[in-house]
């Protein structure tokens, strides 16, 4: 009903100023006067208009960001989101210098040089030594701009040195998961095709191998057989469907023994050093904890389609990409707790989010960071459980801590409101 | 058909054959399968303007939830019903189908088509001094393409799984994978297709302009005496000819990885519980394709706005455009760039960061060319004799809007800066003030200025004006603080913000500042369509020069005529801006006049 009112005011407004233009209109064209002749009366009006809302704009310009200042991010937190925020300290000066000159030439000259009758516009058609000016001034600076620039992004994306801790940060549809090294301090090998439960992000070692060829052949051979024992029955395209399934299936194992004969050459060429058989010791959480003051590289997969690893606070993103494994350096520099002070916010959380529209719960693929001293960290580590104990029959992974948010995320359908 | 000049027959010796044989035409040989270019260019605009409401509705759904999450807003049932708005609440698939349709129906459909369609159509043969494009039945077909390809994705609307909805740049796998998001079934393949037939409109359409400007200049008529507005649309045809062949590819590779099974841009996908069979493609190969064709797009759609905005600003200040040979070459400066510059939008993708260096540099480099002209364009204005007509308001307004978005431009340009803003709200406000809101204040301004000369009468002025400052004041509204919306880390694509502590109170603050904004904005565009469909019929009848201008287009009657001029054709004495020039008794002088006796002419 309130609607209703109000969009039927809205329309009677419009209507009864259409109306009143429209007479306004008649009675000038009686008079003589035509659209296209605005009278000096109007220009000087409209002039000063420019002047107003030059003035407001400029001085609401001023105000937002003064009022609106607990919008903007908490001091960097990271070495490298040290390095960006200087650089954009450097490049708000300069913009605001420029954005302030300009805006005030635009809307003074305009306000002031309103057409006046009998007067005429001074002849200027140009001047070459003035356009030479302001093209060398703004290259110059920009050339400055873009070489700070340049050795900035040079010195976050550099190789991290040898031996630099590695953390993986995989992605899906539509959670995070992480995999710390274990003792030999290096990650395994994977490969999507080990794919399942027990294995989410596709670990590769002989024993998860083995087993999971065990797995697909026990498949393919069910399904064959399905295949063949209602090959009689069924009509023509759904019989197709099996087929492919069959086939996906039987391509799935030859690529399979593929990658199990490429391994047992891999680990025969470079022993102890194949990637192969560093999965085992490998550590799968849901939770995401870094060290302070610590370097580390961070790997990005993803198992579907493009997500985008953004990290506000510590000023860091990739994008995670399937098929590919993309990498930043990180330096964390303020603790959780740290942080907690500086923003005297007692629930304050680093934020991991996606950042890549990735499908309907994009909105809500998340999971918070915790960054601490490195004894802390060690502790919080040690205790997670490998992928594969020594013996064990199982890999493990370790379920997320009850309440935490990534898994309130992961439990939200979509499309529900809250 | 048969009263089609054509174009090979209108020579500059020009019998006065173009008015004495008018037949009579058939509703449907006249306004349907039309050759004239100004029936097409007319054609595309109410396109345009269709499509523009469409896709401004959709923003404001869109603006609803994001600003007040989870509330019921009739207004958005009304347009969606109970499947896609349940209970009035936008529904989180239709939020993503509507980003991505609000952002291919403005980039492509109001501000490539609507913009270059109408204006290169209206102004190129007008300007030059030509009877009609190069090819007439060329530029038919290049408009019905156009309006096939908007009717395509408006019907992608409408299917059961909803439209394409993996944001305008379509990148796979999202817009491959159904399995992904129910946008990628049939939506996606007619987002596709309509993608295609709107692709082949356009290179008709740019081959056309290019070949018209090129050969069919009147006696006189150097390239150097061209207006800035033909200038900007000849490059904009060259640029579209070069890019959009590319997106064919990247979209043909797309639609074989959707149907055939081909790998171009899969691989290693485990997705709804099984391991897909694709290996050895990338996504990155895609990012690549588009963004060349992404790209050169933005300058596609800002090269036409920066020509209108010249013509218009030299014109209603009295006074030559500065620097008009500057203009041209940074014009064809920004032309050339834009082909060297696309790998900016993919920094943080995971190419390597050597790469990222460079395009860093070349794209601060293509910041130079702008700002001459933005200079130039202030400079223009000083010490003028400046008529405050709505074109004028909205030049002005497009210099002031383009001054802000160039800037954030230097931030979002610099690969360091650009990791901790990429795919936030700062870079949707940096892009829709750069070429969104500047390009529709160009095309608004065009619409003003050139409304006699498309349909013979007047728009209403005063209803011009409070369109023009609404306006204004919306479009500040919304991206302003979009701006600390994104630098505050705002994701953009983000139904809603609910599940973000960090993301509150100020921050919620802000974005219902924008929703409002918005909501004004929309409302000040009923205005300007009553005026412009209430002018087409009712406008005061227009005279043949109303804003003393010098271009050609301006000494054609007022009344159409196919071949535009009844005599021979106009002959050019003169460059297009001598304004006020001095020892002249008007402070205009058309192109048609011939110089005096020792008198120098600027375009030499």
């Amino acid at each position: 009903m309130m609607t209703l009112l109000i969009l039927a005011v809205l329309v009677l407004g419009l209507m009864v100023v259409f109306r009143l233009s429209r007479v306004a209109d008649l009675t000038n064209e009686l008079r003589g006067s035509r659209q296209e002749h605005i009278t000096e009366r109007t220009n000087w009006l409209q002039g000063r208009l420019m002047w107003l809302f030059g003035a407001v704009y400029l001085i609401l310009f001023v105000w937002l960001p003064y009022a609106y200042s607990d919008v903007f991010l908490p001091t960097a937190a990271s070495e490298q989101g040290v390095w960006i925020d200087n650089m954009y300290t450097y490049n708000w000066w300069l913009l605001g210098i420029v954005f302030f000159l300009t805006n005030i030439a635009l809307f003074y000259f305009a306000g002031r040089y309103y057409h006046r009758d009998g007067k005429r516009a001074f002849w200027y058609p140009h001047n070459n030594k003035l356009e030479m000016v302001w093209t060398v001034v703004p290259t110059v600076v920009l050339v400055a701009t873009i070489i700070y620039g340049i050795i900035v992004w040079n010195r976050i994306t550099a190789a991290p040195a040898p031996g630099t801790m590695q953390v993986e940060v995989y992605s899906k549809q539509f959670d995070w998961t992480f995999r710390y090294a274990g003792k030999d301090g290096k990650l395994g090998a994977t490969d999507y095709r080990l794919i399942n439960a027990e294995n989410p992000l596709g670990i590769v070692t002989r024993k998860a191998l083995a087993a999971r060829l065990a797995g697909l052949k026990e498949e393919a051979a069910k399904a064959t057989a399905d295949r063949d024992a209602q090959a009689h029955v069924l009509p023509e395209d759904l019989l197709k469907e099996k087929d492919k399934d069959v086939a996906h299936l039987n391509r799935m194992v030859e690529r399979l023994l593929g990658l199990q004969a490429l391994m047992e050459q891999d680990i025969k060429d470079n022993g102890d050093n194949s990637t192969y058989l560093h999965g085992a010791d490998d550590k799968v959480t849901k939770e995401f904890h870094l060290p302070v003051d610590t370097d580390v590289e961070l790997l990005f997969r993803s198992q579907d389609v493009i997500h985008s690893a953004y990290l506000p606070h510590l000023r860091a993103q990739m994008n995670t990409v399937p098929g590919m494994t993309t990498r930043i350096n990180i330096k964390p520099t303020i603790t959780t707790d740290s942080m907690r002070v500086i923003t005297n916010n007692s629930e304050f959380d680093y934020i991991l989010m996606c950042n890549k529209v990735c499908g309907i719960s994009h909105y809500n693929m998340q999971s918070p960071l915790t960054v601490e001293t490195s004894g802390a960290f060690k502790v919080w580590n040690i205790v997670l459980p490998v992928f594969e104990k020594p013996g064990a029959a199982t890999a493990q992974v370790a379920e997320p801590a009850a309440g935490t948010k990534e898994e309130s995320a992961a439990q939200t359908e979509p499309g529900t409101n809250k | 058909m048969s009263a089609v000049v054509h174009p090979q027959a209108a020579d500059n010796s020009g019998h006065a054959h173009a008015d004495l044989h008018q037949h009579k035409q058939s509703f449907v040989s006249k306004y349907i399968f039309s050759h004239d270019h100004k029936m097409i260019s007319k054609q595309f605009l109410i396109t345009a303007i269709v499509m523009a409401w469409v896709a401004m509705i959709m923003s404001i759904m869109f603006r609803l939830q994001i600003a007040y999450p989870g509330e019921s807003f009739a207004f958005t049932h009304f347009f969606l019903g109970d499947k896609w708005a349940p209970n009035g609440v936008l529904s989180p698939s239709m939020f993503l189908g509507l980003v991505t349709i609000h952002g291919t129906i403005m980039l492509f459909f109001v501000l490539t088509g609507g913009l270059s369609g109408t204006f290169a159509n209206l102004l190129i043969p007008l300007q030059i001094g030509a009877r009609d494009m190069a090819s007439g039945f060329l530029n038919m077909l290049s408009a019905w393409f156009f309006m096939a390809a908007s009717v395509m994705m408006l019907s992608s609307l409408f299917v059961e799984s909803g439209p394409a909805a993996g944001g305008w740049t379509v990148y796979p796998p999202l817009s491959v994978l159904p399995q992904a998001i129910p946008g990628s079934g049939t939506g996606m393949t007619l987002w596709l297709f309509s993608m295609v037939l709107f692709i082949i409109g356009s290179l008709m359409g740019s081959l056309n302009y290019i070949a018209t400007v090129l050969n069919l200049r009147t006696k006189g008529m150097r390239m150097t005496r061209l207006p800035l507005t033909v200038w900007g649309l000849f490059l904009t045809a060259i640029v579209g000819v070069l890019a959009f062949p590319v997106l064919v590819s990247a979209v043909v590779l797309l639609i074989m990885d959707r149907m055939l099974g081909t790998s171009f841009y899969l691989s290693e996908i485990y997705i709804a519980g099984e391991a897909l069979d694709n290996m050895g493609g990338s996504p990155i190969l895609y990012e690549h394709l588009f963004w060349f064709l992404g790209h050169p797009e933005v300058y596609i759609v800002i090269l036409p706005a920066f020509g209108i905005s010249s013509e218009i600003i030299s014109t209603m200040s009295r006074k030559p455009i500065f620097g008009y040979r500057a203009m041209i070459g940074s014009l064809m400066a920004i032309s050339f760039m834009s082909f060297l510059v696309w790998a900016h939008h993919m920094f943080i993708t995971g190419m390597n960061p050597f790469l990222g260096a460079v395009f860093s540099f070349t794209t601060m480099l293509i910041a130079v060319p702008s700002s001459i002209k933005v200079f130039n364009y202030i400079t223009t204005l000083w010490r003028g004799n400046i008529i405050f007509s709505p074109a004028m308001l909205f030049s002005i307004g497009m210099v002031s809007t383009f001054i802000v978005g160039g800037l954030t431009g230097i931030i979002v340009a610099n690969a360091a800066l650009d990791i901790q803003v990429h795919d936030t709200y700062f870079v949707v406000a940096h892009f829709h003030m750069v070429m969104g809101v500047s390009a529709i204040f160009a095309m608004m301004a065009a619409v003003y200025h050139w409304f006699p000369r498309m349909y013979g009468r007047m728009m209403n002025t005063k209803l011009g004006y409070w369109h023009f400052w609404g306006t204004m004041i919306a479009a500040y509204g919304v991206f302003i603080p979009m701006h600390y919306v994104g630098i505050g880390g705002g994701p953009r694509r983000y139904y809603e913000y609910t599940e973000f502590p960090m993301f509150q109170g100020h921050f919620m603050d802000l974005n219902v500042m924008i929703t409002v904004f918005a909501c004004v904005g929309g409302l000040m565009q009923i205005i300007f369509t009553y005026n412009f469909f209430h002018s087409i019929w009712y406008g005061q009848k227009a005279v043949e020069n109303p804003w003393h201008s010098n271009t050609l287009e301006w000494t054609a009657p007022v009344e159409h005529l196919h071949g535009n001029w009844p005599g021979p054709l106009p002959v050019v004495h003169r460059w297009p801006y001598d304004y006020s020039k001095p020892g002249k008794p008007d402070d205009f002088v058309p192109q048609t006049v011939p110089l005096e006796e020792g008198e120098e002419d600027e375009g030499n």
